[in-house]
């Protein structure tokens, strides 16, 4: 499905207003929308809403060899999706220049960085190392999703725990959170992007551009630092010329808004781990807002099964027997058993009995076929008939019967070879 | 092989809903039962490629998104049975020659995934304001090595179970619009789940109609 376009009108008035110095939502130049994380209910899943943006990520961890040339290091996997949940121009399965982007800047923004210590993934050098995969899936596109996502991304690998696991001699033993408790990755720093858009070929910028915005803009910058103020990763795209000035500015607006954002991340990690450890149910369930009209939750309900069974056994009871006979297999050629195509057509017989009876007819014109064919022949045919007639009872006589059939329609095969010859 | 008793426990888990959470899709939901939870979008009608198009009626597409790695097998197959029972439901051919798209997108699996999708789906369906004949919404039964119904497994439930059966039921007359079955089980007992199920069902339509009514209510 094609995204709907953006009409002139709509682009003027947008460009008109950020010359005007407002925005559409009544934010500031450099104000952020309003952020919020919440997790999931296992470790390693984290749910970032920016404005109207929202990301889901979720960390998992399995054991793999490592690579050749780096036999005691961890594997890091990013995987973003563009789920057509986010937008109508997302399409499942193909990827598109800017999921492209999108993976890129973010394995740039996280792996590249070194923020992860990868040697502590390693269990048997050479052999065994941790492999942990984020899949970060957009949920909707207010603009902004790479922002979003590794906030998303950076917050659920702090929160993800993985297996304990032993060595004892030449075995590996991954223990289940009941046995051991889970260990959570050791994390140096955490790189987190902030985006900027140009407009007028960068004589208006904005932070955290909304969907809208993106549209009109001409260039974008993404600055990923850390709260030390070490910049991990910077690009620009849109193929906008911009000042060194402009550069050095948007690195000092990137340093105050990722110390912000760290220390609401902390702060998040924070008030979950206390309410993990008071033991209350934490998730998405209970992020689900109870104040609002489109929300509504039901406590634990009974269902009443006290008639079920006598409505159970009524319709079984009333239901109609389902047909015990089964059709008996014809051997049409050695080594063949048949049942059911190709075979006498009993469509448009309303009762049983007339095909009973022209079953009857056909056996008997059959049989009276063989009998001229017995006259005509010298050779005698031993059992021929008992070929339609083979009720199977047992499947243990199948086969034997079935043998039987297989060996006298062999017998009769030759016999009218032999006839022909003698014809 | 034991038949099933009829005085079990049965119990649904506390179950939540929350609509139109999404900006971006026409109609969107999430549902949560007990810890299991999936977010529901629907785009549509739109415009439908050339070659999905029907002259008739709508084209319906579901996808199921997994929570780790891309749709598998099992994804295919929870879509199809999704998409069939949406496919009754909805007045398709109020709308021939465009395309509906319904994403749903697994949040926390613990047990009941189907029944919570489908649940999701109508949501979704109905927060859209799309034209359907009836409404819908699943149960999944398991029965236990004990030989006792439980509805509304959870993982742990559904892990131990000897059969396990998703049942699609509509609104009107309480009929199957879809069953989706594993393990073995007698007819009697396929029965009493169908039974228990559409007793299961007038819970969660009940649920249905009180959140409809909440959200058209003018104080909380």
């Amino acid at each position: 499905m094609k995204d709907t376009p953006l009409s002139n009108c709509e682009r003027d008035f947008l460009l008109k207003a950020i010359e005007e110095k407002k925005r559409l939502d009544g934010r500031q130049t450099y104000d952020y929308r309003k952020m919020k994380i919440t997790f999931g209910t296992d470790y390693g899943c984290c749910f970032v809403d920016l404005g109207k943006t929202r990301v889901m990520a979720q960390v998992s961890g399995e054991l793999v060899a490592p690579k050749e040339n780096r036999p005691n290091e961890g594997i890091m996997f990013f995987n973003i999706e563009l789920s057509p949940m986010a937008s109508p121009a997302f399409e499942q399965g193909r990827q598109s220049e800017l999921s492209v982007k999108l993976n890129r800047q973010l394995e740039r923004c996280l792996r590249n960085s070194k923020c992860i210590d990868t040697e502590s993934l390693c269990v048997v050098s050479g052999e065994k190392v941790w492999q942990i995969r984020v899949d970060v899936h957009m949920l909707n596109h207010d603009g902004n999703l790479m922002d979003a996502a590794s906030i998303a991304a950076i917050t659920a690998l702090c929160h993800f725990k993985r297996p304990d696991v032993g060595i004892q001699g030449d075995e590996v033993t991954v223990y289940s959170p009941e046995e051991r408790d889970p260990i959570p990755l050791s994390i140096y720093h955490m790189p987190i992007s902030v985006s900027f858009s140009f407009f007028q070929q960068g004589t208006y910028l904005l932070v955290d551009p909304c969907e809208r915005e993106e549209r009109v803009m001409d260039g974008l910058l993404m600055i990923a630092m850390n709260k030390h103020r070490e910049i991990c990763s910077i690009q620009s795209s849109g193929g906008i010329m911009l000042l060194k000035e402009q550069v050095m500015r948007c690195s000092k607006i990137a340093s105050v808004k990722v110390s912000e954002i760290t220390e609401l991340i902390s702060k998040a990690l924070e008030n979950d781990k206390r309410a993990r450890k008071a033991g209350g149910r934490c998730g998405f369930a209970e992020s689900m807002p109870q104040e609002r009209i489109t929300a509504l939750k039901t406590d634990e309900t009974s269902v009443e099964m006290t008639d079920a069974s006598e409505r159970a056994n009524d319709i079984v009871e009333n239901a109609e027997v389902p047909p015990q006979t089964v059709p008996s297999p014809v051997v049409p050629a050695p080594g063949v058993g048949q049942v059911g195509q190709g075979l006498q057509n009993t469509w448009g017989l309303e009762e049983e009995e007339d095909g009973d009876e022209e079953e009857e007819e056909q056996q008997m014109e059959e049989e009276q076929d063989e009998k001229e064919d017995s006259r005509e022949g010298d050779v005698v045919e031993i059992s021929d008939s008992e070929e339609e007639e083979v009720v199977i009872l047992h499947p243990e006589t199948q086969d034997k019967s079935s043998k039987n059939a297989a060996s006298s329609s062999n017998q009769k095969g030759a016999e009218t070879s032999k006839q022909r010859q003698k014809k | 092989m034991m038949e099933v008793c009829g005085s079990t426990n049965v119990s649904l888990r506390e179950f939540g809903c929350e609509q139109t959470l999404l900006s971006r899709p026409d109609g969107s939901a999430s549902f949560v039962q007990g810890d299991t939870s999936v977010m529901a979008a629907v785009y549509g009608p739109a415009e439908v490629k050339v070659s999905k198009e029907i002259y008739d009626r709508a084209t319906l597409e579901v996808l199921i998104q997994p929570k780790v790695g891309l749709p598998s097998v099992r994804e295919r197959s929870q879509e199809q049975c999704v998409r069939e029972t949406c496919e009754a439901s909805l007045l398709l051919t109020l709308h021939p020659r465009s395309s509906l798209t319904l994403v749903l997108q697994l949040i926390h699996d613990d047990g009941s995934r189907l029944a919570c999708f489908l649940n999701a789906a109508c949501m979704a369906l109905m927060d859209a304001g799309l034209p359907m004949s009836c409404l819908f919404c699943g149960v999944t039964c398991a029965i236990n090595t004990d030989s006792e119904i439980i509805t509304d497994p959870t993982a742990a439930q559904e892990k131990e179970s000897r059969a396990l059966m998703t049942f699609a039921i509509d609104s009107k007359e309480q009929r199957v619009m879809m069953s989706y079955t594993k393990g073995s089980f007698s007819v009697h007992e396929l029965q009493q789940c169908i039974a228990v199920s559409q007793k299961a069902s007038e819970n969660i339509f009940q649920f249905y109609r009180d959140s409809v009514s909440r959200r058209y209510s003018k104080n909380l």
